[in-house]
């Protein structure tokens, strides 16, 4: 039972965390690669508050402390990063942020308070798999009503055509900033209810592989919709259990036809699962 | 009648070149005026020194009594310049609507919770935005076709949609940039019909960049000539066409031969 509810939390962070990665990446337009950075930031910052500051209150307004604090850290760490990185374009912004997720694992390996390499132990049980999905449901329509309001349409634009859209008066630089630094503060609370289901934090847990995986989730359920990004982070967390069970030769080389399975999708529908579009989506426009 | 745009002694360098030299001009508030001139001569660079995508080398850009320098580009749009590009800059993959939406940008009322709370302000916002969004659509003819991506038009419907999506910015002055290349004669007249429209119907200043020398005589009040990004003369279609100076630079070959 123990492991079927495991599986059950990652994936409900994961579909935090694929989509505030895809308010950056599929929104905005902005490739970045650090996200597990800003996810690591967000565990270790709570996780700080429980284990040494923790005031003496009932579990659930504690929790929320530490998630307001991974959230404002994590935000932080997205506005320290996203000044400098988001004058670049592309590529380049990609190497940019890439570099900087690693240095702020880094940092948290290095760091002794935190446990350093050994890793953060005794963080109190405070969340379970109704804050989890809570949460994501909190994001989800966070994300649509963004999407659909003036401020979602001026990120979107930005992917478009940047020329056209600062043209239109949309501020890129204010708009790009905004969602970078909402994208990493989501990701920071995705981070606190990590740290408080867990009770255990690793630097490796955050670590480039992850920032590739979460772009992975957001690419496969399609860039730009919220419906994709839920099923992405479902899909991804629970196929590669599910081939744990298909038996003999395939339970060993999961991690192999996995991404096959990915390289097929991709071939079949480069847009990924929804495109940018959302299930029912004419729908919720018409009602818009 | 007051002036909207004045440029004073505009220059733009690039390295060693000067794209755009020394040029002088007002702009009323009400002017149908048309920039033509050779390949090369300059015409949208003006343009870009315009809108504050180039801030220029030297002199100023005046509009509406304020003075443009140091102004970010997104601010200018603000302000009322609006325009369209040379080649067509949609946002390809939303619906014409939106596209149109999008240009409201500036003018939204409601703010950022209003819009994730999806508070009575937003609604009643919204619901005023795509009202204003269908009828420019409407004159427009494209109102029948608002749930298209943008891509999926045709060419000309493609141009006038950027024209309506410059308009919902609210300008008061209009910068159009070769509307109508690429299109056909028919196309051609229609636009013309409705450059005069817009310019009544939403009492600006229109200035285009223009190749097409059948419609510029047409429907300019005013020229302005640009070659090797100088000023070599500005006045009515008809003093333009009498020009020395035009016939040489430019418009000589096309005259003759008409002849």
């Amino acid at each position: 039972m123990d492991y079927y509810l495991q599986i059950l939390l990652i994936a409900g962070i994961f579909i935090t965390l694929t989509l505030s990665l895809n308010l950056i990446n599929g929104f905005c337009g902005q490739f970045s690669l650090g996200h597990a950075g800003f996810w690591g930031v967000g565990a270790y910052a709570s996780a700080v508050y429980s284990v040494y500051y923790a005031l003496p209150l009932p579990a659930a307004i504690n929790m929320m402390i530490a998630i307001i604090v991974g959230f404002i850290a994590a935000a932080l760490s997205g506005i320290l990063i996203g000044v400098p990185c988001l004058r670049l374009k592309g590529d380049y912004l990609a190497i940019a942020t890439l570099g900087f997720g690693e240095i702020l694992r880094i940092i948290i390996t290095n760091t002794e308070k935190i446990g350093g390499p050994r890793g953060f132990i005794n963080i109190p049980h405070w969340a379970n798999i109704i804050w989890v999905y809570a949460i994501a449901a909190v994001a989800v329509v966070f994300m649509i009503n963004l999407k659909r309001s003036s401020f979602g349409r001026a990120i979107i634009s930005i992917r478009e055509d940047e020329i056209a859209s600062e043209n239109m008066g949309v501020n890129l630089f204010k708009y790009k900033l905004f969602s970078f630094t909402i994208g990493a503060g989501i990701a920071g609370i995705a981070g606190a209810l990590f740290a408080h289901t867990q009770q255990f934090l690793h630097p490796s847990n955050f670590n480039f592989m992850w920032s590739v995986i979460i772009l992975v989730m957001v690419i496969l359920g399609g860039q730009g919709s919220v419906t994709g990004s839920v099923v992405g982070a479902i899909v991804l967390t629970i196929v590669p259990e599910l081939l744990r069970f298909a038996g003999g030769n395939i339970a060993a080389w999961r991690m192999t036809i996995f991404p096959v399975l990915l390289i097929l999708l991709m071939l079949a529908r480069p847009q990924g699962i929804f495109g940018p579009h959302e299930l029912g989506g004419s729908k919720l426009r018409s009602k818009a | 009648m007051s002036s909207i745009l004045k440029l004073q002694n505009v220059t733009m360098k690039f390295g060693g070149l000067t794209a755009v030299n020394d040029v002088s001009f007002d702009i009323l508030a009400h002017d149908l005026v048309a920039i033509i001139g050779p390949n090369g001569a300059g015409k949208t660079t003006l343009f870009n020194t315009i809108t504050g995508i180039y801030s220029p080398t030297s002199g100023s850009v005046i509009f509406n009594q304020k003075d443009l320098k140091n102004i970010k580009s997104s601010d200018v749009t603000e302000l009322g310049i609006a325009r369209t590009f040379q080649n067509i800059r949609l946002f390809k993959d939303l619906t014409v609507i939106d596209n149109i939406k999008l240009a409201k940008h500036t003018r939204i009322q409601y703010g950022f919770w209003d819009g994730i709370f999806r508070t009575k302000k937003f609604h009643l916002e919204e619901k005023k935005i795509e009202d204003e969004c269908l009828l420019l659509l409407k004159l427009f003819k494209l109102d029948d076709k608002k749930d298209f991506l943008a891509k999926n038009l045709a060419y000309g419907q493609q141009r006038k949609l950027e024209m309506a999506r410059a308009l919902a910015t609210g300008p008061k002055l209009l910068l159009l940039d070769e509307p109508a290349a690429g299109m056909n004669p028919t196309e051609t007249r229609e636009l013309s019909e409705l450059i005069h429209l817009i310019r009544d119907q939403f009492n600006m200043a229109i200035i285009l960049i223009e190749h097409d020398m059948k419609l510029v005589m047409e429907i300019a009040e005013k020229i302005f000539v640009l070659d090797y990004g100088n000023l070599i003369a500005s006045g009515n279609p008809k003093e333009i066409q009498n020009n020395k100076r035009v016939i040489e630079a430019y418009l000589g070959a096309e005259i003759e031969a008409s002849l």
